[in-house]
Protein backbone atom coordinates (compact mmCIF):
# COMPACT_ATOMS: atom_id res chain seq x y z
CA UNK A 1 0.00 0.00 0.00
CA UNK A 2 1.04 3.63 -0.23
CA UNK A 3 1.43 6.04 2.69
CA UNK A 4 1.74 9.81 2.49
CA UNK A 5 4.50 11.23 4.67
CA UNK A 6 5.33 14.86 5.51
CA UNK A 7 8.98 15.50 6.38
CA UNK A 8 10.48 18.39 8.37
CA UNK A 9 12.60 20.89 6.50
CA UNK A 10 15.99 19.67 7.77
CA UNK A 11 15.31 16.22 6.37
CA UNK A 12 13.89 17.52 3.10
CA UNK A 13 17.02 19.61 2.71
CA UNK A 14 19.25 16.62 3.30
CA UNK A 15 17.35 14.28 0.99
CA UNK A 16 16.62 16.89 -1.68
CA UNK A 17 12.99 15.82 -1.70
CA UNK A 18 9.55 17.41 -1.59
CA UNK A 19 7.70 18.25 1.60
CA UNK A 20 5.34 15.34 1.11
CA UNK A 21 6.39 11.88 -0.05
CA UNK A 22 4.43 8.82 -0.97
CA UNK A 23 6.10 5.55 -0.01
CA UNK A 24 5.14 1.94 -0.56
CA UNK A 25 4.99 0.35 2.86
CA UNK A 26 2.84 -1.48 5.34
CA UNK A 27 0.93 1.00 7.48
CA UNK A 28 3.17 0.94 10.56
CA UNK A 29 5.72 3.47 11.76
CA UNK A 30 8.54 0.98 11.42
CA UNK A 31 7.66 -0.04 7.88
CA UNK A 32 7.18 3.55 6.73
CA UNK A 33 10.50 4.70 8.17
CA UNK A 34 12.19 1.64 6.71
CA UNK A 35 10.78 2.62 3.30
CA UNK A 36 11.91 6.24 3.69
CA UNK A 37 15.45 5.15 4.58
CA UNK A 38 15.50 2.70 1.68
CA UNK A 39 14.47 5.37 -0.80
CA UNK A 40 16.56 8.17 0.72
CA UNK A 41 19.78 6.74 2.19
CA UNK A 42 20.72 10.25 3.33
CA UNK A 43 17.99 9.95 5.96
CA UNK A 44 19.27 6.74 7.54
CA UNK A 45 19.69 7.28 11.24
CA UNK A 46 18.07 10.72 11.27
CA UNK A 47 14.62 9.66 12.50
CA UNK A 48 15.79 6.64 14.50
CA UNK A 49 19.14 6.23 16.20
CA UNK A 50 21.13 3.84 13.97
CA UNK A 51 22.58 2.01 16.95
CA UNK A 52 19.43 1.47 19.00
CA UNK A 53 16.70 1.76 16.36
CA UNK A 54 14.75 3.99 18.74
CA UNK A 55 13.02 7.19 17.67
CA UNK A 56 15.20 10.20 18.34
CA UNK A 57 14.01 12.12 21.40
CA UNK A 58 13.37 15.39 19.51
CA UNK A 59 11.51 13.68 16.65
CA UNK A 60 7.77 13.13 16.95
CA UNK A 61 5.22 11.41 14.73
CA UNK A 62 1.68 12.70 14.29
CA UNK A 63 -1.35 11.83 12.19
CA UNK A 64 -4.93 13.07 12.27
CA UNK A 65 -3.98 15.48 15.04
CA UNK A 66 -2.90 12.60 17.29
CA UNK A 67 0.59 12.13 18.73
CA UNK A 68 1.72 8.64 17.68
CA UNK A 69 5.27 9.08 18.98
CA UNK A 70 4.81 6.72 21.89
CA UNK A 71 2.81 4.08 20.05
CA UNK A 72 4.49 0.80 19.28
CA UNK A 73 6.48 1.11 16.03
CA UNK A 74 4.59 -1.94 14.82
CA UNK A 75 1.10 -0.68 15.68
CA UNK A 76 -1.22 -0.05 12.74
CA UNK A 77 -1.39 3.58 11.61
CA UNK A 78 -4.81 5.32 11.74
CA UNK A 79 -7.31 4.39 9.05
CA UNK A 80 -7.16 7.88 7.55
CA UNK A 81 -3.45 7.33 6.89
CA UNK A 82 -4.18 3.90 5.48
CA UNK A 83 -6.80 5.24 3.06
CA UNK A 84 -4.56 8.15 2.05
CA UNK A 85 -6.75 10.98 3.27
CA UNK A 86 -4.19 12.02 5.91
CA UNK A 87 -0.38 11.97 5.91
CA UNK A 88 1.93 10.70 8.61
CA UNK A 89 3.72 13.81 9.83
CA UNK A 90 7.33 13.52 11.03
CA UNK A 91 8.02 16.58 13.14
CA UNK A 92 11.14 18.01 14.79
CA UNK A 93 10.54 19.56 18.20
CA UNK A 94 10.02 23.31 17.93
CA UNK A 95 13.03 25.38 18.93
CA UNK A 96 14.61 28.71 18.29
CA UNK A 97 12.50 31.38 19.83
CA UNK B 1 43.92 22.75 -12.36
CA UNK B 2 46.02 24.61 -9.81
CA UNK B 3 44.79 26.58 -6.89
CA UNK B 4 43.16 25.88 -3.59
CA UNK B 5 39.85 24.75 -2.22
CA UNK B 6 39.03 25.89 1.32
CA UNK B 7 36.50 23.66 3.08
CA UNK B 8 34.54 25.48 5.75
CA UNK B 9 32.23 23.88 8.31
CA UNK B 10 29.80 26.21 10.09
CA UNK B 11 26.92 26.12 12.55
CA UNK B 12 24.46 26.21 9.67
CA UNK B 13 26.06 24.34 6.80
CA UNK B 14 29.26 23.87 4.82
CA UNK B 15 30.86 26.21 2.31
CA UNK B 16 33.53 25.65 -0.30
CA UNK B 17 35.79 28.57 -1.24
CA UNK B 18 37.82 28.16 -4.42
CA UNK B 19 40.60 30.22 -5.96
CA UNK B 20 43.56 29.93 -8.31
CA UNK B 21 47.17 30.04 -7.19
CA UNK B 22 47.05 33.80 -6.81
CA UNK B 23 44.41 33.44 -4.09
CA UNK B 24 43.00 36.91 -4.69
CA UNK B 25 39.62 36.17 -6.25
CA UNK B 26 37.37 33.60 -4.65
CA UNK B 27 34.23 31.73 -5.53
CA UNK B 28 31.97 30.84 -2.62
CA UNK B 29 29.74 27.78 -2.97
CA UNK B 30 27.17 26.80 -0.38
CA UNK B 31 25.59 26.34 1.97
CA UNK B 32 25.76 22.61 1.61
CA UNK B 33 23.62 20.82 4.24
CA UNK B 34 21.98 24.14 5.09
CA UNK B 35 20.76 24.28 8.66
CA UNK B 36 23.01 21.45 9.84
CA UNK B 37 25.96 21.95 12.16
CA UNK B 38 29.01 20.88 10.21
CA UNK B 39 31.82 20.32 12.67
CA UNK B 40 34.27 19.25 9.98
CA UNK B 41 34.83 18.92 6.26
CA UNK B 42 37.99 17.18 5.05
CA UNK B 43 39.38 16.22 1.66
CA UNK B 44 41.43 13.17 0.77
CA UNK B 45 45.06 14.04 -0.02
CA UNK B 46 45.12 10.88 -2.15
CA UNK B 47 42.13 11.96 -4.26
CA UNK B 48 41.27 15.67 -4.01
CA UNK B 49 37.86 15.10 -5.57
CA UNK B 50 36.89 13.03 -2.53
CA UNK B 51 35.62 15.06 0.40
CA UNK B 52 33.85 13.99 3.58
CA UNK B 53 31.55 16.16 5.66
CA UNK B 54 30.10 15.57 9.11
CA UNK B 55 26.73 17.36 9.46
CA UNK B 56 24.95 16.84 12.75
CA UNK B 57 22.22 18.31 14.88
CA UNK B 58 20.39 17.82 18.14
CA UNK B 59 17.19 16.73 16.41
CA UNK B 60 18.28 14.37 13.68
CA UNK B 61 21.65 13.11 14.86
CA UNK B 62 24.78 12.54 12.86
CA UNK B 63 25.10 11.95 9.16
CA UNK B 64 28.24 11.59 7.08
CA UNK B 65 28.24 12.77 3.49
CA UNK B 66 30.85 12.14 0.82
CA UNK B 67 31.53 13.89 -2.44
CA UNK B 68 33.53 12.32 -5.25
CA UNK B 69 33.46 15.38 -7.48
CA UNK B 70 35.14 18.03 -5.39
CA UNK B 71 32.05 19.04 -3.45
CA UNK B 72 29.56 19.57 -6.27
CA UNK B 73 27.38 16.60 -5.36
CA UNK B 74 27.16 14.57 -2.17
CA UNK B 75 25.90 11.18 -1.12
CA UNK B 76 25.20 9.75 2.29
CA UNK B 77 27.62 7.14 3.62
CA UNK B 78 27.65 5.31 6.93
CA UNK B 79 26.62 7.00 10.16
CA UNK B 80 26.59 4.12 12.63
CA UNK B 81 29.22 4.93 15.25
CA UNK B 82 28.34 2.20 17.71
CA UNK B 83 31.08 1.55 20.24
CA UNK B 84 32.79 -1.77 19.64
CA UNK B 85 32.43 -2.94 23.23
CA UNK B 86 30.43 -2.02 26.33
CA UNK B 87 31.02 1.68 26.55
CA UNK B 88 31.71 2.02 30.27
CA UNK B 89 31.71 5.26 32.21
CA UNK B 90 33.76 8.43 32.38
CA UNK B 91 33.88 11.42 34.70
CA UNK B 92 31.15 14.01 34.42
CA UNK B 93 31.77 17.68 35.24
CA UNK B 94 30.64 17.16 38.83
CA UNK B 95 32.85 14.13 39.41
CA UNK B 96 30.10 11.55 39.10
CA UNK B 97 30.37 8.79 36.54
CA UNK B 98 28.43 9.08 33.29
CA UNK B 99 27.95 6.39 30.62
CA UNK B 100 29.87 6.82 27.39
CA UNK B 101 27.40 7.95 24.76
CA UNK B 102 27.81 8.93 21.12
CA UNK B 103 27.01 12.59 20.50
CA UNK B 104 28.68 13.67 17.26
CA UNK B 105 31.68 13.46 14.98
CA UNK B 106 34.15 16.25 15.63
CA UNK B 107 36.91 15.49 13.18
CA UNK B 108 37.56 13.46 10.06
CA UNK B 109 41.15 12.61 9.13
CA UNK B 110 41.62 11.09 5.68
CA UNK B 111 44.65 8.93 4.95
CA UNK B 112 47.40 10.71 3.02
CA UNK B 113 47.73 7.74 0.65
CA UNK B 114 44.53 5.67 0.58
CA UNK B 115 41.34 7.42 -0.61
CA UNK B 116 39.14 4.79 1.06
CA UNK B 117 40.79 5.08 4.49
CA UNK B 118 39.49 7.74 6.84
CA UNK B 119 39.43 8.17 10.61
CA UNK B 120 36.77 9.88 12.71
CA UNK B 121 37.13 11.37 16.17
CA UNK B 122 33.88 11.46 18.08
CA UNK B 123 32.20 12.63 21.27
CA UNK B 124 32.09 10.83 23.73
CA UNK B 125 35.74 10.33 22.98
CA UNK B 126 36.62 7.44 20.71
CA UNK B 127 38.42 6.84 17.45
CA UNK B 128 36.76 5.15 14.48
CA UNK B 129 38.21 3.94 11.20
CA UNK B 130 36.62 3.32 7.83
CA UNK B 131 38.45 1.36 5.14
CA UNK B 132 35.62 1.59 2.60
CA UNK B 133 35.34 5.29 2.01
CA UNK B 134 33.07 5.94 4.98
CA UNK B 135 30.44 3.31 4.22
CA UNK B 136 31.13 1.47 7.48
CA UNK B 137 32.93 2.57 10.65
CA UNK B 138 34.70 0.48 13.27
CA UNK B 139 36.00 1.68 16.59
CA UNK B 140 39.66 1.29 17.54
CA UNK B 141 38.51 0.37 21.01
CA UNK B 142 41.99 -0.05 22.47
CA UNK B 143 42.09 3.71 23.00
CA UNK B 144 38.92 3.92 25.08
CA UNK B 145 39.80 0.70 26.89
CA UNK B 146 43.51 1.21 27.60
CA UNK B 147 42.81 1.97 31.27
CA UNK B 148 42.62 5.69 31.97
CA UNK B 149 39.20 6.17 30.36
CA UNK B 150 37.23 6.30 33.63
CA UNK B 151 39.36 9.35 34.58
CA UNK B 152 38.56 11.29 31.40
CA UNK B 153 36.21 14.20 31.70
CA UNK B 154 34.54 16.56 29.25
CA UNK B 155 35.93 19.95 28.37
CA UNK B 156 33.49 22.82 27.93
CA UNK B 157 32.54 21.56 24.48
CA UNK B 158 32.03 17.96 25.53
CA UNK B 159 34.33 14.96 25.89
CA UNK B 160 35.54 14.90 22.35
CA UNK B 161 38.34 13.34 20.35
CA UNK B 162 39.07 16.34 18.15
CA UNK B 163 42.57 15.91 16.76
CA UNK B 164 44.06 13.01 14.81
CA UNK B 165 47.68 13.21 13.63
CA UNK B 166 48.78 10.46 11.25
CA UNK B 167 52.49 9.78 10.96
CA UNK B 168 53.54 10.52 7.37
CA UNK B 169 55.59 7.35 6.83
CA UNK B 170 54.73 4.95 9.65
CA UNK B 171 51.08 3.88 9.36
CA UNK B 172 51.28 2.19 12.76
CA UNK B 173 51.79 5.49 14.58
CA UNK B 174 48.86 7.79 15.28
CA UNK B 175 48.52 10.53 17.84
CA UNK B 176 45.18 11.84 19.04
CA UNK B 177 44.03 14.51 21.45
CA UNK B 178 40.96 14.45 23.69
CA UNK B 179 39.37 17.24 25.73
CA UNK B 180 39.83 17.03 28.61
CA UNK B 181 41.99 13.93 28.79
CA UNK B 182 45.17 14.74 26.88
CA UNK B 183 47.31 13.20 24.16
CA UNK B 184 47.43 9.48 23.37
CA UNK B 185 49.57 7.54 20.93
CA UNK B 186 49.54 4.16 19.27
CA UNK B 187 52.55 2.52 17.64
CA UNK B 188 50.76 -0.60 16.47
CA UNK B 189 48.12 0.76 14.15
CA UNK B 190 45.56 1.51 16.81
CA UNK B 191 45.47 -1.71 18.79
CA UNK B 192 47.13 -0.41 21.93
CA UNK B 193 47.42 3.14 23.23
CA UNK B 194 49.08 5.07 26.02
CA UNK B 195 48.88 8.63 27.33
CA UNK B 196 51.79 10.90 26.39
CA UNK B 197 51.36 13.99 28.52
CA UNK B 198 54.67 14.26 30.36
CA UNK B 199 55.59 17.90 30.80
CA UNK B 200 52.07 19.27 30.60
CA UNK B 201 51.02 21.39 33.56
CA UNK B 202 47.39 22.41 33.97
CA UNK B 203 46.57 24.58 36.96
CA UNK B 204 42.86 23.98 36.60
CA UNK B 205 42.96 20.29 37.48
CA UNK B 206 43.49 18.69 40.90
CA UNK B 207 46.94 17.30 40.03
CA UNK B 208 48.54 19.76 37.60
CA UNK B 209 51.05 17.22 36.23
CA UNK B 210 48.63 14.30 36.09
CA UNK B 211 49.06 11.58 33.50
CA UNK B 212 45.60 12.36 32.07
CA UNK B 213 43.09 15.15 32.51
CA UNK B 214 44.69 17.90 30.41
CA UNK B 215 42.55 19.98 28.10
CA UNK B 216 44.61 19.77 24.94
CA UNK B 217 43.00 21.94 22.27
CA UNK B 218 44.91 21.06 19.12
CA UNK B 219 48.09 19.46 17.74
CA UNK B 220 50.12 20.16 14.61
CA UNK B 221 53.01 18.38 12.94
CA UNK B 222 55.11 19.02 9.84
CA UNK B 223 55.37 15.86 7.73
CA UNK B 224 59.08 16.38 7.14
CA UNK B 225 59.76 16.36 10.88
CA UNK B 226 57.22 14.01 12.41
CA UNK B 227 58.91 13.73 15.80
CA UNK B 228 58.23 17.40 16.43
CA UNK B 229 54.66 17.98 17.55
CA UNK B 230 53.23 21.36 18.48
CA UNK B 231 50.33 21.78 20.88
CA UNK B 232 47.89 24.50 21.79
CA UNK B 233 46.71 23.52 25.25
CA UNK B 234 43.85 25.22 27.11
CA UNK B 235 46.57 27.43 28.51
CA UNK B 236 50.16 27.08 27.19
CA UNK B 237 51.64 26.49 23.78
CA UNK B 238 53.82 23.38 23.94
CA UNK B 239 56.29 21.44 21.83
CA UNK B 240 57.66 17.92 21.80
CA UNK B 241 60.69 16.75 19.82
CA UNK B 242 60.32 13.07 20.62
CA UNK B 243 56.92 12.27 19.21
CA UNK B 244 55.07 13.45 22.28
CA UNK B 245 57.05 11.58 24.95
CA UNK B 246 58.04 14.85 26.60
CA UNK B 247 56.64 18.34 26.24
CA UNK B 248 58.07 21.78 26.95
CA UNK B 249 56.41 25.16 26.93
CA UNK B 250 57.12 27.54 24.03
CA UNK B 251 54.59 30.28 24.83
CA UNK B 252 57.39 32.88 25.07
CA UNK B 253 56.19 36.43 24.41
CA UNK B 254 52.61 35.63 23.36
CA UNK B 255 50.10 38.15 24.76
CA UNK B 256 48.02 35.17 25.93
CA UNK B 257 48.90 31.52 25.69
CA UNK B 258 45.25 30.48 25.72
CA UNK B 259 43.87 29.59 22.31
CA UNK B 260 42.46 26.84 20.17
CA UNK B 261 44.12 26.12 16.80
CA UNK B 262 47.79 25.68 15.98
CA UNK B 263 49.31 25.16 12.53
CA UNK B 264 52.73 24.65 10.95
CA UNK B 265 53.95 26.31 7.74
CA UNK B 266 53.87 23.93 4.78
CA UNK B 267 57.56 24.32 3.94
CA UNK B 268 59.19 25.52 7.17
CA UNK B 269 58.89 23.04 10.04
CA UNK B 270 60.01 25.69 12.53
CA UNK B 271 57.35 28.21 11.50
CA UNK B 272 54.29 27.89 13.69
CA UNK B 273 51.02 29.84 13.91
CA UNK B 274 48.67 30.39 16.85
CA UNK B 275 45.81 32.81 17.48
CA UNK B 276 45.87 34.01 21.10
CA UNK B 277 42.55 34.28 22.89
CA UNK B 278 42.22 36.24 26.12
CA UNK B 279 41.21 33.46 28.51
CA UNK B 280 38.96 30.48 29.05
CA UNK B 281 36.15 32.80 30.12
CA UNK B 282 36.93 35.59 27.64
CA UNK B 283 36.75 33.80 24.31
CA UNK B 284 37.92 36.75 22.22
CA UNK B 285 41.29 38.20 21.23
CA UNK B 286 43.28 40.25 23.73
CA UNK B 287 42.53 43.99 23.50
CA UNK B 288 39.93 43.39 20.80
CA UNK B 289 42.73 42.95 18.22
CA UNK B 290 42.59 39.90 15.98
CA UNK B 291 46.21 38.85 15.66
CA UNK B 292 47.79 35.71 14.32
CA UNK B 293 51.13 35.07 15.97
CA UNK B 294 53.93 33.45 14.02
CA UNK B 295 57.11 31.95 15.36
CA UNK B 296 59.93 31.23 12.93
CA UNK B 297 62.02 29.65 15.66
CA UNK B 298 59.78 26.74 16.55
CA UNK B 299 58.28 28.68 19.45
CA UNK B 300 59.34 31.00 22.27
CA UNK B 301 59.76 34.05 19.99
CA UNK B 302 56.52 35.21 18.38
CA UNK B 303 55.59 38.09 16.09
CA UNK B 304 52.12 39.55 15.66
CA UNK B 305 50.65 39.39 12.16
CA UNK B 306 48.04 42.12 11.84
CA UNK B 307 47.97 43.53 8.31
CA UNK B 308 44.46 43.12 6.98
CA UNK B 309 43.02 41.90 10.29
CA UNK B 310 40.74 44.04 12.49
CA UNK B 311 42.76 45.79 15.18
CA UNK B 312 39.95 47.29 17.19
CA UNK B 313 36.59 46.17 18.55
CA UNK B 314 37.04 42.57 17.45
CA UNK B 315 35.51 40.03 19.82
CA UNK B 316 35.27 36.84 17.79
CA UNK B 317 36.77 33.46 18.64
CA UNK B 318 38.72 31.05 16.44
CA UNK B 319 37.94 27.41 17.20
CA UNK B 320 40.35 24.51 17.31
CA UNK B 321 39.82 23.11 13.82
CA UNK B 322 39.44 26.48 12.15
CA UNK B 323 42.99 27.15 10.89
CA UNK B 324 44.83 25.43 8.07
CA UNK B 325 47.64 25.96 5.55
CA UNK B 326 47.95 25.20 1.85
CA UNK B 327 51.09 23.79 0.23
CA UNK B 328 51.62 26.26 -2.60
CA UNK B 329 55.15 27.65 -2.95
CA UNK B 330 54.22 30.75 -1.00
CA UNK B 331 52.37 29.05 1.82
CA UNK B 332 48.78 30.16 2.32
CA UNK B 333 47.28 30.36 5.80
CA UNK B 334 43.54 30.42 6.50
CA UNK B 335 41.30 30.72 9.52
CA UNK B 336 37.63 31.19 10.28
CA UNK B 337 35.94 32.98 13.16
CA UNK B 338 32.82 32.60 15.21
CA UNK B 339 31.75 35.88 13.60
CA UNK B 340 31.54 34.17 10.22
CA UNK B 341 34.67 35.60 8.61
CA UNK B 342 37.18 33.45 6.79
CA UNK B 343 40.54 35.18 6.41
CA UNK B 344 43.29 34.09 4.08
CA UNK B 345 46.92 35.00 3.62
CA UNK B 346 48.81 34.11 0.45
CA UNK B 347 52.18 35.15 1.87
CA UNK B 348 52.73 33.01 4.95
CA UNK B 349 50.74 35.36 7.14
CA UNK B 350 52.38 38.70 6.30
CA UNK B 351 49.11 40.12 4.92
CA UNK B 352 45.50 38.98 5.20
CA UNK B 353 42.24 39.49 3.39
CA UNK B 354 38.73 38.37 4.24
CA UNK B 355 37.65 35.75 1.73
CA UNK B 356 34.10 35.91 3.00
CA UNK B 357 32.71 37.96 5.87
CA UNK B 358 29.23 36.89 6.81
CA UNK B 359 29.00 33.13 7.11
CA UNK B 360 27.42 31.44 10.13
CA UNK B 361 29.89 30.87 12.99
CA UNK B 362 32.82 28.93 11.57
CA UNK B 363 33.59 25.58 13.20
CA UNK B 364 36.33 24.28 10.91
CA UNK B 365 38.60 25.25 8.05
CA UNK B 366 40.60 22.83 5.93
CA UNK B 367 42.50 23.44 2.71
CA UNK B 368 43.08 21.33 -0.36
CA UNK B 369 45.91 22.36 -2.66
CA UNK B 370 44.76 21.33 -6.12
Amino acid sequence: MTVRVVLPSHLRQLAHCDRELVVDAEATQRAVIDAIEQRYPALRGTIRDPATGRRRPFVRLFACGEDLSHESPDAALPSAVVDGSEPLRIVGAMAGG
Amino acid sequence: MGGVRVLVGTRKGAFILTSDEQRRDWRVDGPHFAGWEVYHVAGSPADPDRIWAAPSGGWFGQVIQRSDDGGRTWEAVGNDFSYASPAGEHQWYDGTLRPWEFARVWHLEPSPTDPDLVYAGIQDAALFRSVDGGVSWHELAGLREHGSGPQWQPGAGGMCLHTIVLHPTNPDRMTVAISAAGVFRTDDGGTSWRPINQGLLSDGIPSPAAEVGHCVHNLAMHPARPDTVYMQKHWDVMRSDDGGEHWREISGNLPSDFGFPIAVHAHEPDTVYVIPITSDSHHFPPEGKLRVYRSRTGGDKWEALTEGLPQQNCYVDVLRDAMAVDTLDDCGVYFGTTGGQVYGSADSGDTWQPIVRDLPPVLSVEVQTL
